[in-house]
C-alpha cells in the first residue's frame, strides 16, 4: 500500500470534477474491491475521489415499470427491496449468493459492476499479466487456471468476470447512467462490459472521470419467473465456478420468452442469446434446456485447468431452467 | 463431596475475556518505542539472489533499517565451534539442537544467497509504522538469477531419499501378498495443505541489555525460549518468550519460524522494540504447511477378509533447506491385525517452504490411504466395510508386543454404526436416493497415539482466598486453561471462579508443547501434583508453633472444600493464612511418563460414519451428516473436548474436499488468502453427532485422559471418499476430491 490523497465529493458535479479526467485518480465507494487491491500493490491511486456523500442511494420505480437504481444503493438493500423481491427475484437470489452479509452491507450496485477479476495472476504485481501490465503477458495461460473463463477469452487474457450481481442485471436487461465532463449517457448494459481481445486492460466502455450514476432495470417480462443457481467448490463465500440466471415466462407448456446469463465462465458477465433462440417458443422440457445449454456452450474453449466449466455450465443453464419453470 | 467437576462440561474460562476483546494475542501488545518490520519476500522459487536495490525503499517515509544479508549479523556454525558462541559471533545454527529447541526451519534466515522457496525472506524492512513499513517493502527490488524450479512432488519424478528410522517390517509381506487370494496395489496422494489459522503469526521482540522478550503466536513458550537462547548464544534464563492467548496454530506454531529471529535481530540493531505481523500471503509461504504427499498401497487378504499383508510405502515432501519427514505410515503397523507389514517413507525436495506438523501429521494422511484401501478391499471381498475391520481387529498392539492399556474401537463401532443407522446401508452403488439426489454411506476408523511428556508446575494457595497455579505450557484455544482450574477445584474444592490460571509465559515453571494431543496427559499430573504440595505446606504452616492446629499430626487434617479441618475446627485456606500473616502457601511438581510405557500400548480409537449426498444433475457434492463416537479416555471437559473432535471433523471435511495449496509450473504459489484457499464454511458443515466414550484410561495418568486434539481428522477425508464410493461408483483416490473428478461430461 503506498499513500494516496483523499477527497470527498458532495454531489454528482463535484465528483466528476475532482476525478477531472486524471488517470491517477479513483473514485472510492465501499471499497471492498479497492482497498483489497491498493493493499495488493495492484492498484497505485495518487489520489481517491470518495463518492459516498453523493445522493445516489435511492431506488425508484419509473411510470414505464423500470426500476432505477443509485450507484451507491448496497447489495444489501438492492437484494431486499420489496420491487426487486416481487419483479426481479433472480436479481435478488444473485446477490445473495455473492460474497457475504458484511461485505453485501457496504458494496454497492456501482462498485460491484466495476469490480475487476479475481485472476490470483492479476492479483499479484510479480507475475505477468496483459491486464494489469499489457504486453507483460498472461500467467493464468501457462499456470494454473481452473477457475478462468471458456466464453469471450482471447489469446491475450482468459480472466473471468466475478460478479453475480451482473448476470442478474444481464438476464434482466438494464441501462447505466453515466455522468461525466462531456454530460450524460445512457448505455445498455450488455454493451457495457468490454471483452478482452487485444486489449485486456480495456474492461468498460467507461472513460477516465466518468462517473455511473444509476442502473435502470427494463421492464420485468410480464408473468416471468426467475432463478440464480451459482455452483462452486463449498456452499458459500466462493465465486462462481459457473452460474446461471434463468428467467422464463411460459405460455401454456411453451416457453413465450427466455432470458439466459452466465456467470463465472466468461470474460464478461454472460447474456447467451444462443440458448435464448434455442428455448424462445419450444416445449419447457428437459430436452429443450439441453439444446439451450448445448447453444450456450458452443463456442467454449477450455485451457489446461478449466474443461470441466464446459458441462458445469450447461448442468448451471439445465437445472435454472428446470427450478424455473417447475415453480409455475 | 461436591460433585466431581472433573468430566463436567465446563464453559471456557477465558471466553469472556475473548469476547470482549480483553484476551492479549501477541500483536495485541504495543511496546513503547515500538517500531515495525515488514519482511521483503523472494518473488521467485529457485535461483539465486545476485542483487537487492535498497535505495528506493531507504528514501521512503519513515524508514529506520533495512535487514538483509548484507548486514546481517554473520552466523556461528556450530560444526566449527562446540562451544557454541566462544568466537564471540552472535549466532549459532539450530542445526545441532537437542529435542526442546527445534525450529521450524534449519536454515537461519539470509544464510546464504540461495533462493529455495518463493516467500523466501530476502530482507525485512523497519519502519515508524506498519504501513510505512509495507510501503518501503514493496519499493525494494531484487535481481535474481532464477533456475527452474521444482515446483511440487507431483511435477518431478525424484525418488527421494529415504527416511531409515520410519522403515518398519514384520513377517513376510512379499511372500504374503504373492500367496494371497485377494490383492491389490494403489496409489493415493494428498495435496499439500496449509494451516490458515485465524490469528496471523506474530512476533514483537525487544532487548535489555542482553535480556531478551519476545511475544509471539506460538504454541511453545518454552521451545522458543529455547530455541532463541540457542541462537542467540545466550542462556535461556536471559529469555522470555510470552503468548497468553493464540488464535490457533494446528501446528505452524509449535516450532519458530524465520520472521521471529530476523524480528529479534532488528530489535537488536535499532535498539527498539520491532513487531512484525506476518500477512496473510506469508503464512503460507514460510510458517509451515502439510505436505503432500503419494502413498502406494499393497494389501491382500484371504477370503475371509482376514488380512495378509500390508505394504504402505509413501513419498512426502520437504524444502531443500530442511528435512522434514512426515511419518505417513506410523499408524498402518498398528491399527489392525496383520502378521506381514511394511512401511516406508522417503523425503522428495520440493521448492516450497519447509513442511511442518500439522494437525494429526503423518497418521492423518496414512489414515486416508489406509482407510480408503480398506475400503476397496471390502468391495474386493463383498463384504460390509464395518465387518471388515471388525475381523481384524488388534487384540494387543501388533507392532510391539504389548497390551492396549485401553482399545475400544468395538464400542465405537457398535455405537456409531448404531447411532448412523448403518444396517440399513444398501451397499450397491447409486441405489440410494432423495430426489435429485445420490446418497452415500462411507465409514473409516479413526486413530492417534497417546503421548506423554514432561511438566512442572507451582500451585498457590492465597491469603485472599484465590488459588493460582502457573504452568509454561499455553492454551491454543482448545481449553487448556479451563481444564487446568478444573483440576486445582476439584483437588482443593475451591470453585472454578476462585482459580487463577497463568500459562503462556517461559518464565513460569516449564510446560510443554500444545502439540501431538499431549497437552492434557502431561500437563494436569503436575497440576495435581503441585495442588497436593500446596495443601500440604498449608498444612505444614496450620501445625507449626503458634499455628491454630499446632501440635497435630499433618495427616490428622482433612482438606476439603478449600477448608483445613482437624474434626473439631474448620478453617478456610484464606482464614489460616490471614492469622498466620502470610500471603500463601506454595506448591511445586513436577510430572513426567512413567514405566507405564513399558506395560501398555496408548493409543486412543474411534470410527466415523458419514453420509454424502452427490447431486449429479449440478455435479454438488456435500456432506450431510457426520456421526462419530470416539474413545479417548476420560474427557475432563467434555464441552471442549466434543469442541476439538467437532474441528477436527470440519477440518477431515477440508483435506476431503478443498483444501489444496497450489503452486503453478514455475514453483509460485496461486492460492495465498483466504478466498482462493477453499476450507469449509459454516453452510458446509453438516450435523457432526459426536459421542465420546467414558474409558478412563488409568494406566496412563491418574486423570485417565488421553488427548483429544487430533484423532478427530484421522479417517474423515477417507470416509468421505468411500461414501462418495457407494453413491457414484467413483474410487477417488487422490484428496481433495474435486468437481473435475465427479463430472458427468
Ligand atoms: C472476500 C470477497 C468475496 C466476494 N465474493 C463475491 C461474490 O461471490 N460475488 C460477487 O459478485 N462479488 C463478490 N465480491 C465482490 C464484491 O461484490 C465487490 O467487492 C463489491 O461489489 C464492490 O463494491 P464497492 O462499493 O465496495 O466498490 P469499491 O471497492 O469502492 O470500488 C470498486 C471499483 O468501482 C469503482 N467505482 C465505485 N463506484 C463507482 C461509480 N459510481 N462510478 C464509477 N466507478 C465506480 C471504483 O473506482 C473501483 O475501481 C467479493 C468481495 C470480497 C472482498
Ligand atoms: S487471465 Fe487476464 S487477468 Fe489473468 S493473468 Fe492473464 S491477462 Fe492477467
Amino acid at each position: 500500500m503506498r499513500n494516496f490523497d483523499y477527497q470527498r465529493a458532495g454531489d454528482v458535479a463535484e465528483a466528476t470534477a475532482l476525478h477531472g479526467n486524471d488517470h491517477s485518480a479513483d473514485f472510492i465507494a465501499g471499497g471492498t474491491n479497492l482497498i483489497d487491491m491498493v493493499k495488493l500493490d495492484i492498484m497505485r491511486p495518487e489520489r481517491l475521489v470518495d463518492v459516498n456523500r453523493l445522493p445516489l442511494t435511492g431506488i425508484e420505480s419509473l411510470d414505464d415499470g423500470r426500476l432505477k437504481i443509485g450507484a451507491l444503493v448496497t447489495n444489501t438493500d438492492l437484494a431486499y427491496h420489496e420491487r426487486v423481491l416481487a419483479d426481479y427475484p433472480v436479481l435478488s437470489e444473485a446477490i445473495l449468493t455473492g460474497a457475504s452479509t458484511q461485505l453485501r452491507n457496504v458494496a454497492t450496485t456501482a462498485g460491484n459492476v466495476m469490480q475487476r477479476t479475481r485472476c490470483p495472476y492479476f492479483r499479484n504485481p510479480a507475475r505477468p499479466c496483459n491486464k494489469r501490465e499489457p504486453g507483460s503477458g498472461c500467467g493464468a495461460l501457462e499456470g494454473i487456471n481452473r477457475n478462468h473463463a471458456v466464453l469471450g477469452t482471447s489469446d491475450q487474457c482468459i480472466a473471468v468476470h466475478p460478479s453475480d450481481m451482473c448476470v442478474g442485471m444481464q438476464a434482466l436487461g438494464a441501462t447505466l447512467t453515466i455522468e461525466g465532463p462531456g454530460g450524460t449517457r445512457d448505455i445498455p448494459f450488455e454493451d457495457y462490459h468490454l471483452l478482452p481481445g487485444d486489449t485486456p486492460e480495456r474492461e468498460h466502455d467507461l472513460n477516465d472521470g466518468e462517473l455511473i450514476t444509476h442502473v435502470t432495470l427494463d421492464a420485468p417480462i410480464d408473468g416471468a419467473r426467475g432463478h440464480y443457481l451459482k455452483l462452486r467448490d463449498r456452499m458459500s463465500y466462493e465465486f462462481a465456478l459457473a452460474s446461471c440466471a434463468a428467467v422464463v415466462a411460459l405460455d401454456g407448456d411453451a416457453i413465450r420468452e427466455a432470458r439466459i446469463a452466465l456467470g463465472g465462465v466468461g470474460t464478461k458477465p454472460w447474456r447467451s442469446h444462443e440458448a435464448e433462440a434455442a428455448l424462445s417458443g419450444q416445449p419447457a422440457t428437459e430436452e429443450t434446456f439441453q439444446k439451450a445449454a448445448e447453444a450456450a456452450m458452443a463456442g467454449a474453449v477450455a485451457h489446461r485447468d478449466n474443461a470441466f466449466k464446459i458441462p458445469l455450465a450447461k448442468q448451471a443453464i439445465v437445472r435454472a431452467l428446470a427450478t424455473v419453470t417447475a415453480q409455475s | 463431596m461436591t460433585e466431581s467437576i472433573i468430566g463436567h462440561r465446563t464453559t471456557r474460562i477465558d471466553g469472556e475475556l475473548k469476547l470482549t476483546g480483553k484476551a492479549d494475542y501477541a500483536a495485541d501488545h504495543n511496546l513503547l518505542g515500538q517500531v515495525y518490520g515488514y519482511p521483503v519476500p523472494s518473488t521467485i522459487a529457485r535461483g539465486r539472489l545476485v542483487g537487492l536495490d535498497l535505495e528506493a525503499a531507504r528514501q521512503s517515509p519513515g524508514v529506520i533499517e533495512i535487514i538483509h544479508r548484507g548486514n546481517f549479523p554473520a552466523l556461528q556454525h556450530s560444526d566449527n565451534n562446540p562451544a557454541c558462541g566462544s568466537e564471540g559471533r552472535l549466532f549459532h545454527s539450530p542445526n545441532t539442537m537437542a529435542e526442546q529447541n527445534k525450529v521450524g526451519e534449519a536454515r537461519l534466515p539470509f544464510e546464504d544467497d540461495g533462493i529455495h522457496y518463493e516467500g523466501q525472506y530476502i530482507a525485512m524492512v523497519i519502519a515508524d509504522t506498519f504501513e510505512h513499513a509495507r510501503a518501503a517493502a514493496r519499493l525494494v527490488t531484487a535481481r535474481y538469477e532464477e533456475e527452474k524450479a521444482v515446483p511440487g512432488l507431483f511435477q518431478t519424478d525424484d525418488e527421494g531419499e529415504e527416511a531409515g528410522d520410519e522403515a518398519v517390517s514384520r513377517g513376510d509381506p512379499e511372500g504374503a501378498f504373492e500367496s494371497a487370494p485377494v490383492k491389490f496395489d494403489h496409489t493415493y496422494t494428498i495435496a499439500m495443505e496449509t494451516h490458515v489459522a485465524m490469528e496471523m503469526h506474530a512476533s514483537i521482540a525487544y532487548w535489555d541489555g542482553d535480556r531478551l522478550t519476545v511475544y509471539e503466536s506460538t504454541q511453545g513458550v518454552v521451545f522458543q525460549r529455547n530455541a532463541m537462547a540457542q541462537i542467540f548464544g545466550i542462556p535461556p534464563e536471559k529469555v522470555t518468550v510470552i503468548a497468553h492467548y493464540i488464535g490457533s496454530g494446528f501446528g505452524s506454531k509449535l516450532f519458530m519460524w524465520p520472521h521471529a529471529v530476523i524480528t529479534a535481530v532488528a530489535a537488536k540493531m535499532v535498539g527498539r522494540p520491532v513487531k512484525t505481523v506476518l500477512s496473510r500471503q506469508q503464512n503460507f509461504c514460510s510458517a509451515g504447511n502439510r505436505p503432500a504427499s503419494r502413498q502406494r498401497i499393497r494389501m491382500a487378504a484371504d477370503r475371509d477378509g482376514r488380512l495378509k499383508s500390508i505394504r504402505h510405502d509413501s513419498q512426502n515432501e520437504t524444502s531443500f533447506v530442511d528435512a522434514y519427514t512426515e511419518s505417513v505410515g506410523s499408524g498402518t503397523p498398528r491399527v489392525y491385525a496383520c502378521d506381514n507389514v511394511s512401511v516406508s517413507q522417503r523425503r522428495v525436495e520440493v521448492n516450497h517452504g519447509t513442511p511442518t506438523s500439522m494437525r494429526a501429521p503423518g497418521e492423518v494422511s496414512g489414515s486416508v490411504a489406509l482407510e480408503i484401501a480398506m475400503d476397496e478391499m471390502a468391495i474386493e471381498l463383498g463384504m460390509d466395510p464395518l465387518e471388515l475391520r471388525r475381523r481384524n481387529f488388534a487384540e494387543r498392539d501388533p507392532s510391539a508386543d504389548l497390551p492396549w492399556s485401553g482399545n475400544h474401537l468395538r464400542e465405537c463401532w457398535d455405537d456409531a454404526s448404531r447411532r448412523f443407522g448403518w444396517e440399513k446401508r444398501n451397499p450397491e452403488i447409486g441405489s440410494m436416493r432423495d430426489g435429485h439426489e445420490i446418497i452415500g454411506w462411507g465409514m473409516a476408523d479413526a486413530t492417534w497415539e497417546a503421548m506423554r511428556s514432561h511438566c512442572k508446575a507451582r500451585v498457590e494457595l492465597r491469603a485472599d482466598g484465590k488459588v493460582q497455579v502457573a504452568c509454561g505450557t499455553q492454551d491454543i484455544g482448545t481449553g487448556t486453561y479451563t481444564i487446568v482450574a478444573q483440576t486445582a477445584s476439584e483437588l482443593t474444592g475451591v470453585p472454578i471462579e476462585r482459580i487463577e490460571v497463568k500459562l503462556g509465559d517461559s518464565t513460569l515453571p516449564a510446560g510443554p508443547l500444545s502439540g501431538g494431543s499431549m497437552a492434557t496427559a502431561t500437563v494436569l499430573p503436575a497440576v495435581a501434583g503441585a495442588t497436593r504440595d500446596a495443601i500440604e505446606q498449608l498444612k505444614q504452616l496450620a501445625i507449626a508453633d503458634g499455628a491454630p492446629f499446632e501440635g497435630k499430626k499433618a495427616d490428622a487434617l482433612t482438606f476439603e472444600s478449600g477448608a483445613l479441618s482437624d474434626g473439631n475446627r474448620t478453617l478456610s485456606f484464606a482464614e489460616l493464612l490471614d492469622k498466620l500473616q502470610r500471603g500463601m502457601a506454595e506448591g511445586e511438581a513436577s510430572a513426567a511418563p512413567g514405566d507405564e510405557q513399558d506395560k501398555f500400548s496408548f493409543r486412543s480409537f474411534g470410527a466415523h460414519f458419514v453420509e454424502i449426498r452427490w447431486d449429479p444433475g449440478i455435479s454438488r457434492l456435500r456432506v450431510s451428516r457426520v456421526v462419530s463416537t470416539i474413545d479417548i479416555g476420560r474427557a475432563i471437559n467434555p464441552l471442549t473436548a466434543r469442541n476439538q473432535v467437532e474441528g477436527a471433523i470440519v477440518m477431515g471435511m477440508g483435506m476431503g474436499m478443498f483444501e489444496e495449496t497450489e503452486y503453478d509450473p514455475a514453483g509460485n504459489i496461486y492460492n495465498n488468502n483466504y478466498a482462493d484457499y477453499i476450507v469449509p464454511v459454516h453452510a458446509d458443515i453438516p450435523d457432526i453427532e459426536v459421542e465420546l466414550l467414558d474409558n478412563p484410561d488409568f494406566n496412563f495418568n491418574e486423570f485417565g485422559a488421553r488427548g483429544v486434539g487430533e484423532i478427530g481428522i484421522t479417517g474423515m477425508a477417507a470416509a468421505i471418499s468411500n461414501a462418495v464410493y457407494h453413491a457414484t461408483g467413483k474410487r477417488i483416490r487422490d484428496m481433495p476430491i474435486k468437481i473435475a473428478d465427479l463430472i458427468a461430461s
